[in-house]
């Protein structure tokens, strides 16, 4: 039978706040209980009943132990929102803690401790005192849960009472349960505080060790957590120890398994006796394997542990791999682990059953556990040499199936496999071949490219296989563009012919021209240089030999290894990461420590991102590029010849001379006439400055059918009398080819009159079309000089000597400033020299400093706060009349 | 730190709070919104137990059509908080007569939040034992067969001393006219087995339940027909092992009432038992095992609309012994149109809702064989699909007076004080565990 509470869910129609006010002050009883429990429904169900405050304390003084209970819950609940009138409740608090019926004493004792205003605090101290040191052990239990409520709140006010100390003795007491609360409580206390506090010698160790044997289940974790951190001085001590803790691994409560394995591994550290270590790992292997038919989730718990345990230590579980086989009703996340396990415990003698058991999961339903089997069986083929052949008959298998995700991942651990044992298995690749069509990720078409590249010389149509690949080259994502562009160079390395001749220049071009990716273009313009000037080299390079891979993915670092399995069946065992990589909370150092341990706190906590493992399942290294021997320079270029021929004998080809500064850098040019308007000729153009003077960097590409050539560039009358400081060198442009060049500008030649603006008028002509205009926009900070640096005084005083009229100012509502630094970085590169700041309430207030041609100067201030939009900017300048380009300027410059 | 929670909720299947209760100030009260945006309403629910969201991590587990949430923020012990959660909806189970969903927790709502203050403090588990907790929070509405003896409304009066006690699972003074215990040795037997009938894995996992009406504290000690109780007692007593099968049993755990040291030194099983209903030992074995069944599927696909369905089944334990509720599910494709039947014994359909073919048979004596014929027809499907992933087939039964594993209980000796005597009940059952048999 059970109770009948859901009719307090029930709402009245009537305002429900007022209606429980007067049932609470109700005279009866019945009807004042009946009321505290709508409270606590309503608080359930999250409405606000802090309102209520005073009402339900007032029926706090009642002989019901129930009701009591009820009062007490929701001042845990709301004593913090109403700090003030929780004060009424102290009194009843203390007169309960000093009630005949020890249930009541801790009650009160226990209530108290989770309310965390100071006045309740304040009044804690004399009943815990007294509870410490209750003639009922269920008092003193709670009592010693208490001091670390306390120390939580105030860690000072536990000290200066001497609660340490009572507690300490509380190890010494009679009842188990005592001692086990009063070790779980000097842990947490231990943990927050950076001072030794609770320190365990072998004589705490030996009587905990008895209060092991008689607590409970739950007082057993928390006596073995605590003893997991001592330290055996030799051998013979952590045997004794062990010999004590081994019959905990045959309780029923997997938390003191787990806690138990926790602890015999670290003192096995210390044991030397071969005998005894292969007798321990004997011993823990059963106990593991029963977890795993406990609930799912504790089934997940377990499995990550073990997939320490069995890095560690390898023998315990070597020969229980079938109690990993997945169920098919398993959780899906039970069956993800066991495969993990699988690999880790996967060996020459279990193999064949293994790779069965993979084979049956790759044919099941779960497309994210299917992938992983197959993973799994190339990753055996990795690590177990003698079995690699039956891996790969068994991936063959599979994709015969011809699921597409199946076909797909096999193909990506093949790849790996082939990394493996460079040529032993190339027989395979025509069947690979055979599922070319079905491959639509980027990971699987990337290394089913790789392998054609890699085995070019075998495949007799690698071109025209890499060629399907290459028609759809600007839509692929960049993996697979740095896959083709690599597999396409070694193609045409092997056999330089003349179909992979014209593969590499659309590639080449694609891959330089086409695209915003600059690791792609980086390579490409590494590659076009190499094939142009020493191919043998390029040969050297692209086709040297790999180093060969193993799988050591998901193997965690040692140390890393070592302190997670210290913290076995906790939630850093869980997700293999270090504690301090989640746990946010500090350490509460007090203030008379901080002056003894000036950074203790901080150093033990600081974050280190380092040592965060990532424990996803990653590929085995998988990349594909050329390694680069170091020692091997490139000869000498001038001495071979050009193997590509593709125009580039001199400086005037913009692609790849180095010793101009032609090659554009940095994000691709915005386009100023499209080829649509320009019957096949596009322009892509900005200002930009480098090394103190201002370049109209372009780009030139003819899509139109005849060859360009004769550029002339004319710029019209425009504010700052920008003009051609030299011919435009751009060569004669085949069609499908670009050019880019480096124009350099002078500045003050032809001033148009009129209000200030950044208009620029371009005019282009060649010999075969008809002249084209475009417009195009100056950026004025392209305009800075690099001498704008001012002293802070020359600055302050030039602020000085400008009237306030020249003084003008401008919002940026969008405009954010995450750090100073990296702004203040950005804004230099602009020659906005930074000069000083200072924070006003909440505000940084930076001073800068910009100087344009002819020394006009800039001063700036910038107003903002961190990480919040909104920036304000206030200059001076003796020209006023540019303000507004400014300001363009610098919220261009901000934005980027 | 071996603290498992800061707080803990319960939630039911649209995510309302059913009970909140914060333990620490570490985490917030809203918490439980972050897990209702990120794990309930997102794929996410059921792929991980343990989960990372912002500063806090959230462990759940759901039973029956509630979720219990616990939120922490520190390097909690996550095993400990699985375990308590389990150990918990057991003594609410005790509590509210059996059943544990959204009604019962809404029906006994103060009473969980009274409990919920007893058997966790400052995020620390206390104690869960049922026996001992209903000595003193007895709240109306709940019957239980225990503490039907003590005064309902007043709490007893050295009941915190057992609660902290080193028997912290019996109460004292407990007195019966007829001393009885009742044990049960439950056991399932795990199979795996490839479609060639070779078996891949195979174990039992068995229980020993045990149900005590006895009186005062009596000690018990409990015998089994296992190969080292056996070796060590022969040893102790220097008298050769009586012949007859001995069980190597892989793995043993014990209820918290059993000495643990003792077992390891000694290898007998003595304890106090609490009064009433417990689970005494669990044990695994794989060594050995009595499979009470062989099932021989063939599966045939006749073209793309036709498929024929062959199993037989055989039974391997005594002819004098019988199964009960017989259930064999042999999966088909989900576009199965009908199937004809054609059974030896028992009764067999299709069923849709789990895409199987139902063979059921009530009773299927020891020695014997049956055998299930079906012809299945297929819908056509116009898309070219990939070929059809057979899940494996899944038995059930249960088979009294049999142990798959043999064990036997070869004496159960009670001691107490005052020399009564005891009458003492065994029974065997061996059902199935996940008994799977690929095709």
């Amino acid at each position: 039978m059970s109770g009948h509470d859901s009719k307090y869910f029930s709402t009245t129609k009537k305002g429900e706040i007022p209606e429980l006010k007067e049932e609470l002050n109700s005279q009866y009883k019945d009807k004042r209980k009946d009321a505290v429990k709508k409270v606590i429904a309503a608080m359930t169900v999250g409405k606000d009943v802090s309102s209520l405050f005073t009402d339900v304390v007032n029926c706090m003084q009642t002989e019901n132990l129930e009701l009591k209970k009820l009062v007490y819950l929701y001042l845990i609940n709301y004593a913090k929102s109403q700090p003030d009138l929780a004060i009424l409740a102290v009194n009843t608090f203390v007169k309960d803690s000093q009630d005949p019926n020890p249930l009541i004493r801790a009650l009160a004792v226990r209530t108290m401790g989770c309310i965390r205003v100071d006045k309740i605090t304040e009044y804690l101290c004399d009943p815990l005192q007294r509870c410490l040191k209750d003639d009922d052990p269920y008092v003193r239990k709670t009592a010693a849960i208490c001091v670390a409520k306390l120390y939580d709140i105030n860690a000072e006010l536990v000290e200066d009472r001497g609660f340490l100390d009572a507690l300490k003795d509380l190890i010494s007491d009679n009842n188990p349960m005592v001692v086990a609360n009063a070790v779980a409580a000097l842990a947490e206390i231990q943990e927050s505080s950076s001072r030794p506090i609770f320190e365990i010698t072998s004589h705490t160790l030996s009587k905990l060790l008895t209060a092991l044997n008689e607590c409970t289940e739950w007082g057993q974790v928390f006596i073995l957590d605590a003893l997991s951190k001592y330290k055996a001085a030799d051998a013979r001590e952590a045997e004794n120890i062990v010999e004590r803790v081994t019959p905990r691994l045959q309780h029923a409560n997997c938390a003191v398994v787990l806690s138990a394995v926790k602890m015999i591994l670290q003192q096995m550290e210390l044991i030397t006796s071969t005998d005894v270590v292969r007798n321990l790992c004997k011993k823990m292997a059963p106990p593991l394997v029963t977890l795993l038919s406990a609930e799912p989730e504790i089934q997940y718990v377990a499995l990550r542990n073990i997939n320490l345990i069995v890095q560690k230590r390898p023998t315990i579980l070597a020969h229980e791999i079938k109690v990993f086989f997945c169920k098919y009703n398993d959780p899906i996340y039970v069956k993800m682990e066991k495969l993990e396990i699988m690999i880790k415990l996967a060996s020459d003698r279990n193999i064949d059953q293994v790779l069965l058991e993979f084979k049956e999961y790759a044919t099941e339903v779960d497309v994210d556990f299917v992938r992983k089997a197959v993973r799994a069986i190339g990753r055996c083929a990795i690590k177990l040499e003698r079995a690699a052949e039956r891996c790969i008959s068994v991936l063959l298998e599979l994709i015969k199936i011809k699921v597409n995700y199946v076909v797909q991942e096999a193909i990506i651990v093949i790849k790996d496999i082939f990394r493996r044992y460079p040529n032993t298995y190339e027989s395979i690749i025509a069947t690979l071949c055979e599922s070319l069509d079905t491959l639509d990720e980027p990971e699987a078409k990337a290394s089913m490219i790789w392998i054609i590249g890699e085995y070019a010389e075998r495949i007799d149509n690698a071109d025209e296989l890499l060629e399907s690949f290459l028609e759809s080259f600007p839509e692929e994502p960049p993996q697979v563009q740095l896959q083709l562009l690599t597999a396409t160079v070694k193609l045409f390395l092997k056999k330089p012919t003349e179909g992979p001749q014209q593969m590499i220049q659309v590639v080449l071009n694609n891959a330089t021209v086409e695209t915003d990716n600059p690791d792609l273009r980086d390579r490409a313009y590494i590659y076009w240089r190499l094939l142009s000037t020493d191919p043998e080299a390029a040969k050297d390079v692209v086709l040297a030999e790999k180093p060969v891979i193993s799988d050591d993915s998901n193997q965690l670092d040692p140390s890393l290894l070592d302190e997670l399995l210290s913290n076995i069946a906790t939630l850093s065992s869980v997700y293999h990461k270090p504690p301090e990589a989640f746990v946010t909370r500090v350490k509460t150092t007090q203030k008379t420590e901080e002056e003894d341990y000036p950074e203790a706190g901080e150093q033990s906590y600081s974050d280190s991102p380092a040592r965060v493992a990532d424990s996803g399942a990653s590929p085995p290294a998988s990349s594909a590029n050329p390694q680069h021997p170091a020692s091997r320079q490139p000869a000498a270029p001038a001495a071979l010849p050009d193997l590509l021929d593709l125009g580039m004998d001199n400086s005037s080809s913009a692609i790849v001379s180095v010793d101009q500064p032609a090659s554009p850098a940095g994000p691709p040019l915005p386009v100023v006439l499209p080829a649509s308007s320009g019957q096949g000729l596009q322009i892509s153009a900005q200002l930009i400055r480098r090394d103190g003077q201002v370049f109209y960097s372009m780009m030139f590409e003819n899509n139109s059918q005849v060859p360009l050539d004769g550029f002339m560039i004319q710029f019209n009358k425009n504010t700052f009398g920008l003009a051609a400081g030299g011919q435009l060198q751009v060569p004669q442009l085949l069609p499908g080819t670009s050019a880019s060049t480096l124009l350099p500008m002078v500045l003050f030649q032809n001033i148009s009159p009129g209000p200030a603006n950044t208009l620029l008028q371009v005019a282009i002509k060649n010999n075969q079309q008809p002249v084209w205009y475009f417009n195009d926009k100056i950026y004025f900070h392209v305009l800075f000089t690099e001498d704008g640096r001012m002293e802070r005084s020359t600055f302050l005083e030039t602020w000085k000597s400008l009237p306030d009229s020249n003084e003008v100012s401008r919002d940026f509502p969008a405009s954010v400033i995450n750090s100073v630094e990296t702004t203040l970085d950005r804004l230099a590169a602009s020659n906005m020299f930074f000069i000083a700041k200072r924070k006003h309430a909440n505000q940084e207030v930076l001073y800068l400093s910009a100087k344009i041609p002819r020394g006009i100067p800039f001063l700036i201030e910038l107003t903002a706060v961190i990480g919040t939009p909104g920036v304000k900017c206030a200059i001076k300048t003796p020209s006023p009349e540019m303000a507004p380009l400014f300001f363009e300027a610098v919220e261009t410059l901000l934005k980027s | 730190m071996p603290v498992a929670a800061s707080a803990v909720y319960f939630l039911n299947l649209r995510g309302d709070v059913l009970i909140n209760r914060l333990y620490r100030d570490d985490v917030g009260g809203n918490m439980v919104d972050a897990f209702r945006m990120h794990i309930m309403q997102t794929k996410e629910l059921g792929t991980c137990p343990v989960r990372q969201i912002g500063g806090c991590s959230f462990f759940y587990m759901r039973i029956s059509n509630v979720y219990i949430v616990i939120v922490v923020s520190t390097n909690a012990n996550v095993a400990c908080a699985f375990k308590f959660v389990v150990e918990a909806v057991a003594l609410f189970k005790s509590y509210f007569g059996g059943s544990f969903d959204e009604d019962a927790i809404r029906n006994n709502f103060v009473l969980i939040y009274e409990l919920l203050d007893e058997i966790m403090d400052f995020g620390y588990p206390q104690n869960l034992s049922p026996e001992i907790l209903k000595l003193y929070i007895t709240q109306e509405g709940v019957r239980s067969p225990f503490s039907s003896k003590q005064p309902l409304d007043k709490p007893v009066p050295n009941a915190t001393l057992q609660v902290t006690g080193a028997v912290g699972w019996r109460r004292e003074g407990l007195v019966y006219k007829k001393n009885e215990v009742f044990l049960d040795i439950v056991e399932s037997v795990n199979l795996l087995m490839s479609s060639k009938g070779s078996v891949l894995r195979c174990d039992v996992t068995g229980k020993v339940l045990m149900k005590c009406f006895l009186s005062g504290m009596p000690d018990l000690k409990l015998g089994l027909n296992d190969k080292i109780g056996l070796e060590k007692e022969s040893q102790l007593k220097s008298r050769p092992t009586k012949s007859g099968k001995t069980i190597e049993l892989d793995d043993v755990t014990f209820h918290q009432c059993v000495n643990l040291t003792r077992f390891n030194s000694e290898k007998t099983v003595s304890f106090v038992p609490p009064d009433g209903e417990f689970e005494l030992m669990k044990y695994r074995i794989t060594e050995g095992v009595n499979l009470p069944f062989r099932v021989l599927p063939t599966i045939k696909e006749l073209g793309r609309t036709r498929m024929e369905v062959n199993v037989k089944v055989k039974s391997v334990f005594g002819a004098k012994m019988f199964a009960l509720g017989v259930v064999i599910k042999v999966p088909v494709p989900k576009q199965t149109a009908k199937a004809s039947f054609q059974v030896t014994s028992g009764r067999a359909k299709y069923n849709p809702s789990i895409d199987s073919l139902v063979w059921k048979i009530k009773k299927f004596p020891g020695q014997t064989e049956s055998t299930m014929s079906a012809e299945v027809e297929l819908i056509s499907t116009i898309a070219e699909k990939k070929s059809w992933t057979r899940p494996p087939i899944q038995m059930e039964f249960q088979v009294p007076m049999f142990t798959a594993s043999g064990l036997r209980v070869r004496f159960l000796k009670v001691w107490e004080k005052s020399g009564y005597n005891t009458v003492e009940w065994v029974r065997y059952i061996t059902k199935a565990g996940s008994y799977e048999i690929r095709c």
